[in-house]
């Protein structure tokens, strides 16, 4: 990002979340068609604070969409209400969509952080 | 639609009536606010002025001034027209959030009603309180009765929404001798006084989902020398003639003329007091007493107390040869705040009057006759020899073995 001058700065430190004027409101366009503008933490890469990431078990999950409710990041991708994932760029790791999920066995679980994707699928615990 | 209020032309209000007349005529969207003495009736005024039906906006009682003044940040980044009142511990209390409102260029009016602050606990008026507020980033005026805290309330909706200013406004009147002392008041009518201040124009609101923004952004060593330096070059630079061109708008429609410094009798004053609120109309009467003695006594009145108003000042004291600055709160450990203010704007003129520092009133301690009688004596003294007769710092109006400084 270009380093402005002070003569440059919009007044009130205030920044816009789009490059452009919507037409219609945000909430009603998928974030991956929304301008959002360079300062947007959208475009940001803030993965590497995670120690435990969550890991997403598609097989196991019925869409009830509590962790998309829940999470404190907006990190739980889910279109047309099917889960599709978790957005490693943003997600903290603070394991709220794990403490959410309700079903048996849970169809997200912490993993060290290391850890590969589908070793951690191929390790899931069974129905207690 | 809220009804209007028939006024007179001419009221008997005190200052918490008067800055509550103009808060009700400015149709302000929110105040929130937590009421405190003596600025109490400000806000008991307002919300009576709600519940008899005089008013559209939105009253939002909180928990404290910190809650206030963040409900005030809140609606004003939203994009509303937004006010409040406070005095002193309410004041202190602010103190985190005036500085949020300021850094975010939010608009927000305060009337401030100026007292002491504890300990030892006290109610009654010294500008301690709105001395804590000079660094804040907020446009400070000050009213020295109650017609001018109503009329510079209207003001200063006007100066701080302007689009080039931006800026929160606080609107000064000192506790009890101004908020509780009814006086002659001449009102504009509702349609008049709200002619005059304008309707609230949005800049940059969260509520306008086109096109989304965030206030309150972290900044590190990166960016945030960069926002302070635009908040500080702003109001070095825009805020004077935006506070003249209102206050001649004003002066065009009710013949009250105000400035940013306030000048009394300093055509060829030899002598002047420099001081602020209530005192300054003690001030004038003894300067006027003064010429009856041979003393070419003047007054010189900061209305514009931050920004600070560094040429005029300089322009106001180019002819004087002693000034006495009076400073109505404990320094703590240093000059009083007027003091160092004059003096550095006199340093780079070509005229070097001797400069004396009183502190004086603290805790609502009378301001008499005779103690600025005193003072112009001692200035006078001062003139004729070229330098200081007394010491650079004294208390005025102190029991116990006079106390002076340097």
């Amino acid at each position: 990002m270009k380093y402005l001058g002070w003569d440059e700065l919009l007044p009130g430190a205030i920044l816009f979340s789009f490059d452009e004027e919507m037409e219609k409101d945000a909430a009603e366009v998928l974030p991956e068609n929304r301008p959002y503008a360079e300062t947007n933490s959208y475009t940001a890469y803030v993965g590497d604070w995670r120690v435990l990431k969550p890991v997403y078990n598609r097989d196991l999950c019925i869409d009830c969409q509590f962790c998309w409710i829940y999470c404190p990041d907006v990190s739980i991708i889910s279109r047309d209400k099917k889960m599709i994932g978790v957005d490693y760029d943003h997600c903290k790791g603070c394991g709220i969509c794990v403490e959410v999920c309700p079903t048996n066995p849970k169809s997200l679980l912490m993993f060290e952080e290391q850890v590969e994707n589908e070793k951690a699928l191929a390790q899931w615990p069974e129905k207690e | 639609m809220a009804e209007k209020m028939e006024l007179n032309e001419m009221e008997v209000w005190d200052g918490n009536m008067a800055a509550s007349q103009a808060l009700r005529q400015a149709q302000v969207d929110v105040v929130a606010a937590y009421p405190i003495t003596p600025s109490t009736p400000i806000v008991q005024n307002y919300g009576s002025f709600l519940a008899n039906g005089y008013i559209d906006g939105e009253f939002v009682m909180v928990e404290s001034e910190h809650a206030a003044m963040s409900g005030c940040v809140g609606a004003a980044a939203a994009g509303g027209r937004v006010a409040t009142a406070t005095s002193s511990q309410g004041f202190a209390l602010m103190a985190e959030v005036l500085y949020q409102a300021s850094g975010m260029r939010l608009p927000i009016v305060l009337t401030v009603v100026n007292r002491a602050l504890a300990a030892p606990l006290n109610v009654n008026g010294d500008h301690s309180d709105m001395y804590l507020g000079r660094d804040s980033g907020w446009i400070q005026l000050d009213a020295f009765n109650s017609q001018q805290a109503y009329d510079l309330t209207l003001m200063a909706f006007r100066i701080g929404e302007d689009h080039n200013v931006r800026l929160p406004v606080m609107v000064h009147q000192d506790g009890f001798i101004t908020s509780h002392t009814a006086e002659n008041v001449r009102p504009l009518s509702d349609d008049e006084a709200y002619e005059f201040v304008g309707d609230y124009k949005p800049m940059n609101a969260m509520l306008d989902l086109a096109k989304p923004v965030t206030y309150g952004v972290q900044t590190e060593e990166d960016w945030h020398f960069e926002h302070k330096a635009r908040q500080h070059a702003d109001l070095m630079t825009k805020v004077f003639g935006k506070v003249e061109e209102v206050f001649d708008a004003f002066a065009e429609k009710t013949g009250r003329k105000y400035n940013i410094v306030e000048e009394y009798l300093m055509d060829d004053a030899e002598v002047a007091i420099v001081a602020l609120g209530t005192t300054v109309e003690t001030a004038e009467m003894v300067a006027k007493m003064m010429r009856e003695e041979g003393i070419k006594a003047g007054v010189v009145a900061p209305r514009l107390f931050r920004p600070w108003p560094y040429e005029q000042i300089k322009k106001a004291l180019s002819k004087v040869k002693a000034v006495a600055c009076l400073d109505r709160s404990s320094p703590n450990g240093a000059l009083g705040a007027l003091y160092n203010e004059v003096t550095a704007s006199l340093y780079q003129s070509d005229n070097h009057p001797v400069i004396t520092n009183y502190i004086y009133g603290l805790g609502g301690r009378d301001f008499t006759i005779d103690h600025a009688k005193e003072i112009f004596k001692e200035l006078d003294a001062n003139a004729k020899e070229g330098r200081p007769t007394t010491p650079l710092q004294q208390f005025v109006g102190l029991r116990g073995p006079k106390l002076s400084f340097y």
